[in-house]
């Protein structure tokens, strides 16, 4: 029963090695389907490319339903994985920082890791800007940060469960929600499809 | 490739990532560990006293040999094999058109710092924070959602003269 490593199913170099091999299934995915493309990813928040909206929930729903049926199933304990701990005031302020850096940046860590390894410069500086980001956290942490981000201390939350809701049923809204947000996007696609030009599409790929 | 048969699989992807390493797909975690092991490098006693990296090289640990930082290798092949199958691996600027080079490249550091402090306060970013988040229904995942999206939308209306062009100009 999963999962396996924390339980020592698994020996640390074969750990490592499987990480290795999902990393290229994960960079692979996210090239061939436009995310190195910061145009593509900037779409989400203007309408006129639905792929990576597409792409991202179906990643999500296909994930969340196949971890649900195989926790019901006993075929993994997702609460002996690292289930994240909910700290909701930190994560609603540095989500909305990292909001900011999407728009200004077009990129979000690992799309630029990808872009950046298929010769995408403003990738590179992205990626830069990251580390420069990281270090900045560190050197500063004691005095700007170390309150902040340990304040608003959930624990290790459910969502449905919180809201009382039965995770089956949580699931299947969230597919309805999903169905209706893709229809919705490739209409507003569509709509930008007669406004942008030839090179604009053939560059998105459209 | 097709958008939903990419999100099936990278599905799959997170299923297996938590299936035998016990850990969400992710990436700012993975550069955390790079930042943390280039600090122990170079300032070993530094790091075992600092309250932040301390976690990460206790009991004589290498910050960087972790799980995240082999599956962030993983990416950069996967992701030069994926462009030299489709045609795309060359040197270039992504970019909106009408912006100059030089603007994205500048614009592109200043977001990325922004990730780089967002992703250490709010605890992961995209990939570990919501994606991983959503396929185990954490609440983290769903606030992380919620902010970074919808900040996003509030900035791309501010901000829409990065990868738009504007009107009548």
């Amino acid at each position: 029963m999963g999962p396996l490593y924390p339980q020592e199913l698994l020996n640390p170099e074969y750990n490592l090695l499987i990480g290795f091999l999902i990393g290229i299934g994960f960079g692979f995915i996210l090239e061939a389907t436009g995310f190195t493309n910061t145009r593509k990813l900037a779409g989400v928040f203007y309408g006129y490319d639905a792929t990576v909206i597409k792409t991202f929930f179906t990643a999500a729903l296909t994930a969340l339903i196949g971890l649900f049926l195989m926790h019901h199933w006993g075929w993994i304990d997702i609460y002996k994985t690292f289930y994240p701990s909910t700290f909701w005031i930190p994560t609603l302020v540095g989500g909305v920082v990292m909001g900011l850096g999407f728009v200004v940046g077009g990129f979000c860590p690992g799309t630029s890791l990808s872009a950046a390894s298929t010769g995408k410069r403003d990738a590179w500086a992205f990626l830069a800007g990251v580390m420069i980001g990281i270090y900045g956290f560190i050197f500063t942490y004691k005095t700007w940060w170390a309150g902040l981000r340990a304040s608003g201390k959930l624990g290790k939350v459910n969502f449905p469960q919180w809201l009382g809701i039965k995770e089956g049923i949580f699931i299947f809204l969230f597919v309805v929600v999903a169905v209706i947000t893709f229809v919705l996007y490739q209409k507003w696609q569509n709509h930008w499809k007669t406004k942008l030009t030839k090179e604009d599409l053939d560059e998105l790929g459209l | 490739m097709n958008p939903y048969l990419g999100g099936f699989i990278l599905g799959l992807l997170i299923i297996a990532a938590y299936y035998f390493a016990g850990e969400g797909l992710g990436s700012s975690g993975g550069f955390r560990d790079l930042a943390m092991g280039s600090i122990q490098a170079v300032a070993p006693e530094f790091a075992a006293e600092h309250p932040y990296i301390a976690p990460h090289v206790a009991d004589g640990h290498s910050a960087t040999h972790t799980w995240l930082v082999y599956e962030l290798l993983g990416v950069v092949f996967g992701a030069i094999l994926s462009a030299v199958l489709y045609g795309r691996l060359r040197w270039s600027v992504g970019k909106a058109p009408h912006l100059t080079k030089r603007r994205r490249l500048y614009l592109a550091l200043l977001g990325g710092i922004l990730w780089g402090v967002g992703t250490q306060l709010g605890r992961g970013c995209t990939s570990g924070l919501v994606l991983s988040g959503l396929a185990v229904n954490s609440m983290s995942g769903y606030i992380g959602l919620a902010a970074i999206f919808g900040a996003g939308y509030i900035f791309a209306f501010l901000f829409r003269s990065i990868w738009l062009k504007p009107k009548n100009k």
